[in-house]
């Protein structure tokens, strides 16, 4: 068997993302012949295979970023491998337990064959395999020359990899737990296999069996690098009611989307920057809920599309904006650059993801015109088919969490911009007015503001303004 | 990398007139072929065939120059998210798509463009994908410099900005200039890098390029008058600079 690594493509690589298989297992390669390929940065490399022979094991699925000298796959010498056996590890059922010959076609294990393991006991090599978080080479060194079995070591590191610190503990017979054997692997799944020889042991369900025989080496170690065929050395007093690390894996590892990353690093980066600060204020929606309710019905008809809460929000922020132009503002170093036009970000959720196109010149276009783009922007954007023109150049971003009914939230500031608007759920609630109580369309603003440019009086005052015009609309709608 | 960027136009020219000639001694010979108007997929096979060639060591380094009609390329690492048109809308926009095996995500390849594909064995080099990559973005700083435009590297986004014009203006935010992305096999590389001299920058409207929202911009746009000519000559010097080698024009 010759195992294949990845590559250092550089000195200061540290890891590769296997991008693409070109072989599948149980495929003849030659030596030289291109394996796989790799991504580093803007990189793509061909990985050429060490040696001729048949690709026995795939080890790192397509995706997965691993250390450099991590084994991916291995290349047995033999013509043949048993071809039914060679289950792609990305296959989501637990491979089949393995046919007892062994992969290595030929070499005679010189296991010191104790008599035939009960056949529950591959079940942990495949729950091993499946997980087959990569192994680190310290890892694999460790188990070499302490003779361990990996398969019976349980991994607590991340995806169920196994650490040092597991292999120190499997050794000093601490809490790591060993895998159990026979007992409760009884239960797990019926396993629709080769059948393996099957003795009586099989038909154990009876939770009480005897307390397992140290558990030896399975008879086919595909899981781990081990190559020398020792048995593994028993470990060390296994308790019988020890916990079964379970057969699912505790966690899923799946890489992010690159849209995804990039939400990551913006959030992060504007965190970083901003000094933000929320304030909220509540804003009596019942005046625009009125003209909203009189008017969607002609706004459906004559335009296609209804009318919502948010292009009044809008219409009232491009007003605060005029008068405080501050908010309409970014920093550049020591200097603050006041932006001429108003150009509104309306933040969309995507299914996996958010993203913030933006209406040019929003203090051009009236309730009209702002439902249009709003609508127009949203439903591009949830079909990705905005330009990239479109998601550039906002000024100011309006988020509207009110739509999944949140009251109010504290937004992060969308960069290089200097302060969002929150807009909360319009909700009737009882409001004193004039020591009498009422019933009013209610909502929450709430302006998160870049604390470094904009003082708490100015982010008020701000948000009052959006309130007042709210509160006191006299636009025609249409 | 900031003094390359910085230095006025007739420096940095000084610059890579010394630095080429005190390497010349050694430097291994790298042949550059200006194939001029070449259709993406022609232009494909021709590298393969030079990759091919370079691996049996039949031939020296190369620098391949082409100019392609619209393409909108998509790397294996592409995402279709990227891509804001589907192929048949770019059809029918003239443009033609393909799927290729460089690494990075979906770019365009047009018209005003000089695109670069050095076949460049790199274990006669250093053997290490990053650094050439670095190479390529010195490549591109060095060869704006002499047009007196400032580029620079923007960590985790390889390929080459802008933040300011040819009259030292801001832009409203740092703009890509030249893309990168590369294919490498058995160490000789492939693909390269695209730097837009005066593209018409509306066809980037179909794609985020490399799956950045951040704007692309031309020499032209930055207010600098070059002819291809004069670009293609300007990176061939500095590839040499950089990567030194002897820079030798075919055809």
């Amino acid at each position: 068997m010759t195992d294949v690594v990845m590559p250092q493509m550089g000195e200061s690589i540290v890891e590769g993302t296997l991008t693409k298989w070109l072989k599948k297992a149980g495929d003849r390669v030659e030596r030289d012949e291109p394996l796989f390929e790799i991504s580093t940065d803007k990189v793509d490399t061909e990985i050429p295979a060490p040696s001729a022979g048949v690709l026995a094991e795939i080890l790192v699925k397509e995706g997965d970023t691993v250390g450099i000298n991590t084994v991916v796959a291995r290349i047995s010498d033999g013509a043949a491998v048993a071809a039914p056996a060679a289950a792609p590890v990305a296959a989501v059922a637990p491979p089949p337990p393995p046919p007892p010959a062994p992969v290595a076609a030929a070499p005679p294990p010189a296991a010191v064959a104790p008599p035939p393991p009960p056949p529950p006991a591959p079940a942990p090599v495949s729950t091993f395999e499946e997980n087959a978080a990569p192994l680190s080479p310290l890892v694999r060194k460790m188990a070499r020359e302490n003779n361990i079995d990996l398969n019976q070591v349980r991994g607590t590191g991340l995806g169920g990899r196994i650490t040092k610190q597991d292999v120190e503990a499997y050794l000093t017979g601490g809490s790591a737990a060993p895998l159990a054997a026979a007992p409760v692997q009884a239960a797990p799944p019926v396993q629709a296999a080769p059948p393996p020889p099957p003795p009586p042991v099989q038909a154990a369900p009876p939770p009480p069996p005897p307390p397992p025989p140290p558990v030896q080496a399975p008879p086919v170690q595909t899981a781990v690098a081990t190559t020398q065929p020792q048995v593994s050395v028993a470990p060390p007093a296994p308790a019988p009611q020890m916990q079964m690390p379970g057969a699912a894996p505790a966690m899923k590892i799946e890489p992010m989307s690159m849209m995804r990353q990039k939400i990551a690093e913006h959030m992060v980066f504007s965190k970083r920057t901003s000094a933000h600060v929320t304030t909220v204020h509540k804003v009596d929606m019942t005046n625009i809920s009125k003209i909203r309710n009189k008017m969607k019905g002609q706004f459906q008809q004559q335009y296609g599309f209804g009318l919502t809460f948010l292009p009044f929000v809008a219409r009232a922020t491009v007003a605060a904006l005029r008068e405080f132009p501050i908010v309409n503002a970014s920093i550049e170093g020591t200097n603050i650059a006041y932006h001429r036009d108003i150009n509104l970000g309306i933040a969309v959720a995507l299914e996996n993801g958010l993203i913030v196109p933006v209406i040019r010149n929003a203090d051009e276009k009236n309730i009209v015109g702002l439902q249009r783009s709003i609508v127009d922007l949203a439903a591009r954007a949830r079909s990705r088919q905005l330009r990239p023109e479109e998601i550039q150049g906002g000024t100011f971003t309006i988020t509207n969490f009110g739509s999944y009914g949140s009251l109010f939230a504290t937004p992060v500031i969308n960069q290089p911009q200097v302060a969002i608007l929150g807009v909360g759920a319009v909700v009737k609630e009882p409001v004193v007015i004039d020591d009498a109580i009422a019933i009013r369309s209610m909502a929450y603003l709430a302006l998160t503001f870049d604390h470094r440019l904009i003082d708490g009086a100015l982010g008020d005052q701000f948000t009052q303004k959006v309130k007042s015009v709210l509160e006191n609309w006299t636009e025609e709608v249409a | 990398m900031p003094s390359v960027g910085n230095a006025a136009a007739g420096d940095s020219d000084l610059r890579v007139g010394v630095m080429t000639s005190s390497i010349e001694a050694g430097g291994a010979m790298c042949e550059v072929r200006d194939c001029g108007q070449m259709g993406y997929l022609q232009a494909f096979e021709l590298q393969r065939e030079l990759v091919e060639q370079r691996k049996r060591g039949e031939i020296a380094d190369q620098l391949l120059y082409v100019e392609h009609p619209h393409v909108v390329t998509m790397g294996r690492n592409g995402h279709g998210e990227n891509l804001l048109a589907s192929p048949e809308l770019l059809g029918r926009a003239g443009i033609d798509f393909q799927t290729t095996n460089r690494g990075g995500d979906v770019t365009y390849h047009g018209p005003g463009q000089v695109v670069c594909y050095p076949i460049f064995d790199l274990r006669d080099w250093k053997r290490d994908v990053v650094a050439y990559v670095r190479g390529l973005e010195d490549v591109l700083i060095g060869t704006l410099a002499a047009f007196g435009i400032e580029g620079s590297t923007v960590p985790g986004a390889t390929g080459v900005w802008v933040a300011r014009d040819v009259s030292g203006a801001a832009l409203p935010q740092p703009a890509k200039v030249a893309a990168i992305g590369v294919h490498v096999s058995r160490w000789v590389t492939s693909h390269g890098f695209a730097l837009n001299v005066d593209t018409d920058l509306s066809y980037f409207r179909y794609i985020v390029p490399c799956g950045l929202t951040k704007p692309v911009t031309s020499m032209q746009t930055l207010g600098c008058r070059a002819s291809r000519a004069e670009v293609v000559d300007t990176l061939s010097g500095n590839f040499g600079r950089v990567f030194g080698r002897k820079i030798q024009t075919l055809n």
